[in-house]
């Protein structure tokens, strides 16, 4: 084991934690953008629309992260159209892809996220909500979206981390975030062991700080759902709910 | 290719699932303390990063093991890698399935069999395990389907699945596109089947408490 090459070499790791982050949270956020109007059109069931929706988010729930990469990162290069068009300069970067791909993914899962929460959300809250006089933008804006979200947290939470696991097939199109930093110690020394080993332990640490980040948000905003909140809810308010 | 991977795969990810939920159950400390380490370390990590380590590391390990035996040189078989990481990664996702579902099964119905005399291997086959295919069902069905897509990254190590043969055909007539596009459709086409299939299954094991 020579783990005096990792800590030679420690800018390669730093410099592929800052890569994965970068393409990580960029990521999440593009996709959660997606996501919003793409889970209200399903929970509503808009015609046209939600067909749409539906088949964008069966392709990228159905197929593999890797391929959906090499589509848009090779496959898309083929055409001509696209070379010659004002968007190449953005798809001939290995960069750009990855964030394009992930960012589709996500919002893929995450529309499926969103719909789910909406449509348990009690029927009670949107027709009080309507019965105050809310139009139907603010009966989402500050009604049904707050609750639905907060409830989506934990669900949330996983897919956050799989984007960060997913993250990892950035590294084949040659882009160094972590794993790619421990393949290129590979390749540079041929120690096959010490460089995935530190790029899993990178990954785990990262994993477990965003499960901790969502345990804590969790705590801040599902406190009004939490049955063992102390002595301030009496069980009969429980019974009454 | 990616069906024989994944099929392979999901055999072993299933025994080691059952094992490792077997462990959990046990009680015992060292048993549940290790596969506690497990499952959290293989969640933690991204598939990929765990079958290039077993390819390169596994391989390099192999040989450092052979050499303390004076073998000759062994070449691990990417097909091999390919199960061997897949079936471990998805082994842990599965000690949590059937974990979950044996703990929905009532504790009362265990000990009323006991009462009943039968001994711990009926109890296992009659009353456990029905159920426990019943309850694991949904769970098994969605690690499946990670499962087959998680296949597609072997192609990384080398190996001609799917993914590998569009990229060589892609790169070979210059029609990048259309390769992976028709990988795309082949992976749409393997989850419609089996999550129709799987459906069937839930059906079929549910048919009995709806019944009554």
């Amino acid at each position: 084991m020579r783990f005096d090459l990792v800590f030679a070499n420690w800018e390669l790791f730093a410099g592929g934690v800052w890569m994965t982050m970068q393409l990580t949270v960029l990521s999440v956020l593009i996709g959660f953008c997606i996501a919003l109007p793409c889970g209200i059109i399903r929970a509503r069931g808009i015609k046209y629309a939600n067909g749409l929706v539906n088949a964008y988010v069966y392709v990228f729930r159905g197929t593999p992260l890797l391929v959906q990469l090499y589509l848009i990162y090779y496959g898309l290069a083929q055409f001509d159209f696209v070379k010659d068009s004002f968007l190449w300069p953005v798809l001939r970067e290995a960069w750009w892809c990855a964030l394009i791909t992930l960012s589709l993914n996500s919002g893929a899962y995450a529309t499926e996220i969103i719909r789910g929460a909406l449509q348990t959300t009690p029927k009670g809250e949107e027709e009080a909500a309507t019965a105050l006089g809310l139009t139907r933008f603010k009966v989402y804006a500050l009604v049904l979206l707050p609750s639905a979200l907060r409830r989506a947290l934990p669900q949330y939470g996983n897919e956050v981390v799989f984007m960060l696991h997913g993250s990892a097939v950035a590294s084949i199109i040659t882009l160094q975030d972590i794993l790619g930093a421990g393949r290129t110690l590979n390749a540079k020394f041929y120690v096959a062991y010490e460089g995935f080993i530190t790029a899993a332990i990178l990954y785990i640490c990262l994993t477990f700080m965003l499960v901790g980040l969502f345990r804590l948000a969790e705590g801040r905003f599902l406190r009004h759902l939490r049955i063992d909140a102390g002595d301030r809810i009496s069980p009969k308010a429980i019974a009454m709910r | 290719m990616t069906v024989a991977l994944a099929i392979c795969a999901l055999a072993l990810a299933t025994t080691l699932g059952a094992l490792g939920a077997a462990g959990k159950l046990s009680g015992r400390r060292i048993a549940s303390g290790s596969v506690m380490t497990y499952t959290t370390i293989v969640r933690g990590v991204p598939d990929l990063v765990m079958i290039l380590l077993i390819y390169f590391g596994g391989q390099r390990f192999i040989n450092d093991i052979g050499g303390l035996f004076g073998w000759d040189y062994v070449e691990l078989s990417k097909f091999l890698a390919g199960v061997i990481a897949i079936g471990f990664i998805y082994g842990a996702y599965m000690t949590e399935t059937f974990r979950g579902a044996y703990m929905t099964i009532p504790r009362g119905q265990v000990e009323a069999a006991q009462a009943l005399g039968m001994n711990g291997i009926a109890i296992f086959l009659r009353v456990s395990l029905p159920q426990l295919i019943r309850f694991a069902l949904p769970g098994y069905a969605n690690v499946w389907q990670v499962l087959v897509k998680s296949t597609a990254v072997v192609s990384v190590i080398g190996l001609e699945d799917l993914v590998g043969l569009a990229n060589d055909a892609g790169k070979s007539v210059r029609e990048p596109f259309l390769f992976f596009a028709f990988a795309l459709l082949a992976y749409l086409f393997i989850y419609f089947v089996t999550t129709n299939l799987f459906e069937w299954l839930e059906r079929r094991y549910a048919l009995k408490t709806h019944e009554v």
